[in-house]
């Protein structure tokens, strides 16, 4: 049996019965059991109910009963993504034993579709990170090559679906945590508009900027998936009415006549050498088939790191005080302790990077420094907003490589924040102007390591951006994983 | 001089759910921790739903305490560790970058006295911490987190009060207007709550917090201005702190002072929208709004004649506004309020008490009515009306248990006179030269009579004995 078939592939086999949803739910268990210990995707896996419900599946199909879109199809979540009855740890100390009495909406839209929860995925602590190597469960490792970080914070994410362990998996992305492991670990990733896809049930670290998104082999079952995770949610007053778009009609609608800007400001400078010519190429690519690229420059990106670090760690320190062990949490016995002195122990066990954002945040938004700090960094985003709105009068996507660099060493850079944060250059600005961007795999590396491109457009433009990333992908034949 | 500012925190008991979350407002009676969910109690992943009704019932307190609402409103994150704040921040408004609060720059006026209101605020309520014995020397809080996300609006006053007085009868006047306009039961234990900060002469501002009733803010204003003013009296300054009141000792008590310097790292809270408040919202609101206190002023003084001073006061005061509606008739009215004011409003004058009044609108109408067809005096009245706040008797069974009928007979009324002419020979004597002393010697037949004799048939009859 083919575990890396797509999603839509999926469906349409289990539709004509060529293969049932129990054996291939099977198989995938099998197959994560195989790699798990070389790639640790996986934080909690739900085999057993995934097994039961692939079953109940199999029967209703076979009883011609009416069944969700989804058919059985075996997803992974991040583990920052609430899930009744499952934990959610977040991949921090603090929620080591959490588990949440209710789904986040995206997670009972899945199910609603008879999605199968097969389970929780590794990331970032609290999705703080890029390299998923900030995890308390330890790191993730990338398919393509083991010593290597997948990307992150969404790491699980992009393993899972890329080493076959899951056909799709919803992520997280506030900085480019989607777009990133797929990016490295050559699958599709898309960060979706502000407001598009509830964040109910998403535990926050950046709230005014992060958006679930989800992770998949193909451009064809992102539309798919986004149809089933989009809308308007009562319980996320922030989300947006879509009008009901179907991402997947018109897919193949190509590229001729539409106008794309390549972004200077992430094309050049600090950008690897093989990312620049991979990125040429798909200009090239796409001006085959009929797009106009011309070079648009959007300075204000320069600023986007340091508004980025301030406004999310800003958010962050305050999100996150909520964790005081009282309620939920880990082990920590009370005795001995008055309140503010329990709090502060047991906020000890906040892994290095999560401290270093809370603290970072708390001093940011302190008295005397919140003009100096937090408000200029919004004059920034405000700037970059207004920017890419002048921009997008004049072309219909941005391009620009999903990372600066290829995968580098576990380990590598990890005592190295700001060479860390400097990663996120070209994948922020989606976040802080709240506009969808995608990557999508573009070639491989002489070292055998993934590229991805990276494609922008305008608020709510996810079905012109779904139609562009396709022609994308159509002009691509990559090698399978090698694991 | 004395200046005095309030910080008031008031239910809005009068809605369904709680601000974020549909959990009921209505938290009392509940077994601890069973009036809750995800929302309120913040676990990960969740999310605040804001309840658009508080919106419109904090904009109602809002113009109905004269200040500007603006068209957009917005929320901010108050960051602080306490265990009854499960989301260690509170949810509530803040105008430092701009005035983005549901109420600012207000001002009403009570009895001749501008208050200016600086700015009212929507925010939750946090949860309640259970001591197990006083605070101070507990070993063991409980949290119960019932309370967590109860709509409170926050009224902050400018220093505009300048006597302990004033701030009772303000007090008096927002609850009512907040019973009134339908957002509030001020009555509820916990619905109203107040704050105080007050500075005397050109000494430091001291904020007292922890004070349980309306009753007792009174109580801690007198302390704070006299125990001010005594160490001003000796040369020492006051310390700019925040004190506790002590509800035991009557007394008010430096809290550790660390809880001043505290750094809130306020927040914008973009989980919650910019709320739009439009022309039209205003308007529709504005129609729901019930009779202010200065049109029903206006009334009592156009309609009955009633004094300024008089109307000024029964109007600010719902309870005994409400009674005077229902009590009052087109005769009467004058008299009826003179009642009220002069005489009622003394026995009860504080939110108890009026609860303790055993006195109904038909006690009051029959009482007016007696008085102004001379059936008892106006002295008599004021008795039987202690009797009858009291004990809620009738009024015929006051006058007659009090033995407080008036002596009108001139039979009974000639023997009384004479033994007081008997009595005071001097002033007879006087009086037959001079008629300014007949007055005493009316005056001391009303005495013996425990001023139920009426005055004109005595007037009458020792003026015919002394022409005699």
């Amino acid at each position: 049996m083919n575990l890396g078939i797509s999603a839509t592939e999926f469906v349409s086999q289990v539709r004509d019965g060529t293969i049932s949803v129990e054996e291939f739910v099977a198989k995938t268990i099998e197959r994560i059991q195989k790699v798990e210990n070389k790639v640790h995707a996986y934080i909690t896996l739900n085999d057993k109910n995934a097994l039961e419900k692939a079953k109940i599946i199999d029967k209703k199909i076979c009883a011609k009963e009416k069944v969700g879109s989804c058919l059985g199809m075996p997803i992974s979540i991040k583990d920052n993504i609430c899930t009744a009855g499952l934990k959610t740890t977040c991949a921090s100390k603090m929620l080591e034993n959490f588990i949440a009495p209710y789904d986040a909406t995206v997670v009972s839209k899945l199910k609603a579709q008879d999605a199968i929860i097969i389970g929780k995925v590794n990331l970032d602590e609290f999705a703080m990170g890029s390299t998923t190597e900030f995890s308390y469960f330890g790191p993730t490792k990338n398919p393509w090559n083991i010593e290597y970080v997948p990307g992150g914070s969404s790491g699980g994410s992009g393993v899972s679906v890329s080493a076959f362990e899951s056909l799709i998996s919803l992520g997280s992305d506030t900085g480019g945590s989607v777009r990133s492991p797929a990016s490295f670990c050559s699958v599709v990733g898309l960060k979706p508009t502000y407001g598009l896809v509830s964040r109910h049930g998403l535990v926050s670290y950046a709230n005014s900027i992060e958006q679930i998104g989800p992770v998949a082999r193909t451009v064809e079952d992102i539309a798919f998936i986004l149809n089933i995770i989009s809308g308007q949610d009562v319980r996320d007053n922030t989300t947006i009415d879509n009008g009901s778009v179907d991402y997947t009609r018109d897919l193949d609608a190509g590229v001729s006549g539409r106008k794309i800007g390549i972004i200077t400001q992430m094309t050049s400078d600090g950008i690897d050498k093989e990312v620049v010519s991979a990125t040429n190429r798909a200009i090239s690519k796409l001006q085959g088939l009929g797009a106009e690229c011309t070079p648009v420059s959007i300075d204000a990106v320069e600023h986007s790191v340091a508004a980025y670090y301030t406004i999310a760690s800003a958010e962050a320190s305050s999100n996150l005080a909520r964790y005081d062990n009282l309620r939920y949490g880990f082990d920590f016995g009370i005795e001995g302790y008055e309140f503010k002195a329990y709090v502060s122990k047991v906020r000890g066990n906040f892994g290095p990077e999560v401290t270093r954002r809370m603290l970072l945040g708390a001093f940011v938004l302190s008295a005397g420094y919140y003009g100096k700090y937090y408000l200029k960094a919004q004059k920034a985003r405000a700037k970059i907003k207004s920017q890419l709105d002048e921009a997008f009068k004049k072309v219909d996507f941005l391009i620009a490589p999903t990372m600066p660099i290829l995968p580098f060493k576990i380990g590598e850079k990890i005592d190295d924040p700001l060479t860390l944060y400097l990663l996120d250059i070209n994948t922020i600005t989606a976040n802080l102007s709240g506009i969808p961007a995608i990557s999508v795999p573009f070639d491989i590396s002489s070292s055998g390591f993934p590229i991805g491109i990276q494609l922008l457009a305008n608020t709510l433009q996810e079905k012109e951006l779904l139609q562009a990333a396709y022609a994308l992908q159509e002009t691509t034949n990559l090698p399978e994983v090698p694991i | 001089m004395t200046k005095i500012g309030l910080e008031i925190h008031c239910q809005l008991t009068k809605l369904e759910s709680k601000l974020f979350c549909k959990c009921k407002a209505d938290y009392r009676n509940h077994p601890p921790n069973s009036n809750i969910c995800p929302i309120c109690v913040g676990l990960p992943g969740s999310l605040p739903m804001l309840n658009k009704k508080a919106v419109e019932k904090a904009a109602m307190i809002s113009l109905a305490l004269g200040c500007k609402i603006p068209e957009k409103i917005s929320f901010f994150r108050k960051n602080y560790f306490y265990p009854d704040l499960p989301k260690n921040f509170q949810i509530t408004q803040y105008n430092a970058y701009g005035p983005t609060s549901i109420g600012s720059e207000g001002r009403v006026e009570i009895q001749n006295n501008e208050i200016r209101i600086r700015r009212i605020q929507l925010e939750e309520d946090p949860g309640r911490l259970i001591y197990e014995g006083s605070s101070e020397k507990t070993l063991i809080t409980l949290v119960d987190y019932n309370r967590a996300g109860t709509p409170l609006v926050e009224i902050v006053t400018e220093p505009d009060f300048e006597t302990p007085k004033q701030v009772r009868i303000f007090l008096n006047v927002l609850s009512d207007l907040v019973e009134n306009i339908g957002v509030s039961d001020p009555y509820l234990e916990g619905a109203l709550r107040v704050d105080g900060n007050i500075s005397v002469g050109d000494g430091n501002r001291v904020e007292i917090k922890n004070v349980g009733s309306f009753r007792d803010i009174e109580k801690a204003l007198h302390f704070e201005i006299t125990r001010q003013q005594s160490l001003l009296g000796r040369n020492i300054p006051v310390q700019g702190e925040t004190r506790h009141w002590d509800e035991a000792r009557k007394i008010t008590v430096s809290s550790r002072s660390k809880e001043e310097e505290q750094d809130y790292r306020y927040i914008p809270e973009v989980d919650i929208p910019v709320v739009i408040i439009d022309a039209i919202t205003i308007a529709t609101l504005q129609r729901q709004m019930p009779e202010s206190i200065v049109a029903r002023k206006e009334s009592y003084v156009k309609k009955y004649g009633i004094s300024t001073q008089v109307a000024d006061v029964l109007a600010s005061d719902k309870f005994y506004s409400d009674l005077f509606e229902k009590a009052h008739n087109e005769a009467n009215a004058k008299e009826v309020a003179n009642i009220i004011t002069t005489d009622l409003m003394g026995f009860a004058d504080t939110r108890e008490k009026k609860i303790e009044l055993k006195l109904t609108a038909k006690h009051l109408s029959d009482l007016v009515d007696a008085i102004m067809s001379n059936k008892i005096t106006r002295n008599s009245g004021k008795i039987a009306l202690q009797e009858i706040v009291k004990t809620g008797k009738s009024l015929s069974e006051v006058i007659s248990s009090l033995d407080l009928g008036h002596v009108k007979d001139e039979g009974s009324l000639e023997k009384i006179i004479d033994e007081v002419f008997k009595e005071e020979q001097k002033a007879v004597s006087e009086a037959k030269q001079n008629d300014d002393a007949v007055n005493y010697l009316v005056g001391k037949v009303m005495r013996k009579t425990k001023g139920k004799a009426d005055p004109s048939t005595t007037i009458e009859i020792v003026r015919k004995k002394l022409s005699s």
